[in-house]
This record gives structure tokens, C-alpha cells and sequence, in this order.
């Protein structure tokens, strides 16, 4: 099998999101704040997002969008609880 | 696929290209800049703009090199792209209120908090706390 464009442009994705999975990662641990790490999270979220989409690509099947729809309604429930708890000490009043 | 490559596969290749770079950019930028209210550019902006290329990508391959019509792609995009700035706005005014808690692990930034509103307004974050909950800061 020769590598083709899309192959390299794949493994270009792949790294790009995983060096970007990494520095969110650095600021997670080292966020001075609470704020920089409910950031940090939600970043990561959206890079993994990305992460299924180009695994769904490589691999030609449609199934796991769906695990990408779901992972970004988590991923802003979670970001959203996190802020709200920060905001006013209670997720669900 | 030996020789030159369809015309599907260079669009796609293309939009992966560029997806990837711009959040490759907005996580640099989650890295780079110094205070809060400059690192939210970066993902909200950046790695929403990346993530839009790359789920057309998606949708262009599907259809131009399968020949499958598919709309998850579609719905992910609207729907990252309708919740980002909510949870950009939500980090916000947690960012706020923690500054005006005066809370020592919440730096400032170089230029400062940032003003009040004219008026006698104040930026909406917090209203009072229930009592006895975690947030109840009064006590911290």
C-alpha cells in the first residue's frame, strides 16, 4: 500500500491533536487556578472530539460519530456543572 | 492508489490539514498566553474554527469517496459551535467571581481585573449562595 496524501495528512491530524492533548494536559497540572483546569478540560474534550473524528476517517466507518455526538454533549455538561458548581456552590437548585 | 490522488482525497486531506493545525494552535495558545481571559481565545476560537474543518473533512469524505451521505458530522459542528461560546461565557464569570472573591490561586493578568460596568451594575456572576452549600464562601 503506498502512502498516499490522505494517509499523511492523517498522520499529520493524529499528531497535531496528540502534541495539542499534551499541552492541555501541561496546563491541567499546572493551571494556577480552578478556572484554567475546567478550561483545560473542555479543551481536551473538543481535541478528542477531533481525535474520533479522524479515527472515523481512517478507518471508513460511520459508527463512532456517535461517540463523538455524545463525548461533546458530556464534555459541555461537565464544563457547565463544573462552572455552575464554581458559581454558586450547587449543580441542580 | 498509485499515481495522482482523487480530487476527494486532497480536499479531505486539505481540510485535515487544517483542522489540525488550528488546534494544534488553540491548545499552543491554552499554553502560551498569560492570564485567563487570553487563553479562553484559544480553544473557543481556534480549536472550534479546527474542529468545523475537520468534521467537513469528514462529511466531504464520506461523500465525494464513499458516497454516503452522513449528518453526524453536521450535528457535532452545530452543536459544538452553539455550546462553545456558552462555555466560554460560563469560565468567564468563574474567572470574575474568583477575582472578586479575591481568591490567591486566581492571578489577574498583566492588565489587571477587569473594570465594572458603568453604572452601578456589577458583571452578573454569583448571587447568593445557598446556605450550607460548598460554595458558600463566607466561612473559606
Amino acid at each position: 500500500m503506498t502512502f498516499g496524501v490522505l494517509e499523511g495528512a492523517l498522520a499529520f491530524g493524529f499528531a497535531a491533536l496528540g502534541v495539542a492533548l499534551a499541552m492541555n494536559l501541561w496546563r491541567l497540572v499546572r493551571g494556577p487556578g480552578v478556572t484554567d483546569r475546567i478550561l483545560a478540560l473542555d479543551t481536551m474534550v473538543i481535541n478528542v472530539i477531533g481525535l474520533i473524528v479522524l479515527a472515523g476517517i481512517a478507518g471508513g466507518n460511520g459508527t463512532s460519530f456517535e461517540a463523538a455526538l455524545l463525548l461533546a454533549m458530556v464534555g459541555f455538561v461537565g464544563t457547565a456543572a463544573y462552572a455552575k458548581f464554581c458559581l454558586r456552590g450547587d449543580i441542580i437548585e | 492508489m498509485s499515481g495522482t490522488a482523487s480530487f476527494a482525497e486532497l480536499l479531505t486531506a486539505a481540510l485535515i490539514v487544517l483542522g489540525a493545525g488550528f488546534a494544534l494552535v488553540g491548545s499552543w495558545g491554552l499554553v502560551r498566553l498569560p492570564s485567563l481571559m487570553e487563553r479562553l481565545h484559544g480553544p473557543t476560537k481556534a480549536s472550534t474554527l479546527g474542529m468545523g474543518a475537520m468534521l467537513v473533512a469528514s462529511v466531504v469524505w464520506f461523500q465525494l469517496g464513499k458516497g454516503v451521505w452522513t449528518t453526524h458530522e453536521l450535528l457535532i459542528s452545530v452543536f459544538l459551535f452553539v455550546t462553545a461560546p456558552i462555555a466560554a461565557n460560563m469560565i468567564a464569570k468563574v474567572h470574575l467571581h474568583r477575582l472578586r472573591t479575591g481568591e490567591p490561586s486566581e492571578p489577574a493578568g498583566p492588565s489587571g481585573a477587569p473594570a465594572p460596568p458603568p453604572g452601578k451594575a456589577d458583571w452578573a456572576t454569583h448571587q447568593a449562595p445557598h446556605q450550607g452549600t460548598p460554595g458558600d464562601f463566607a466561612g473559606d
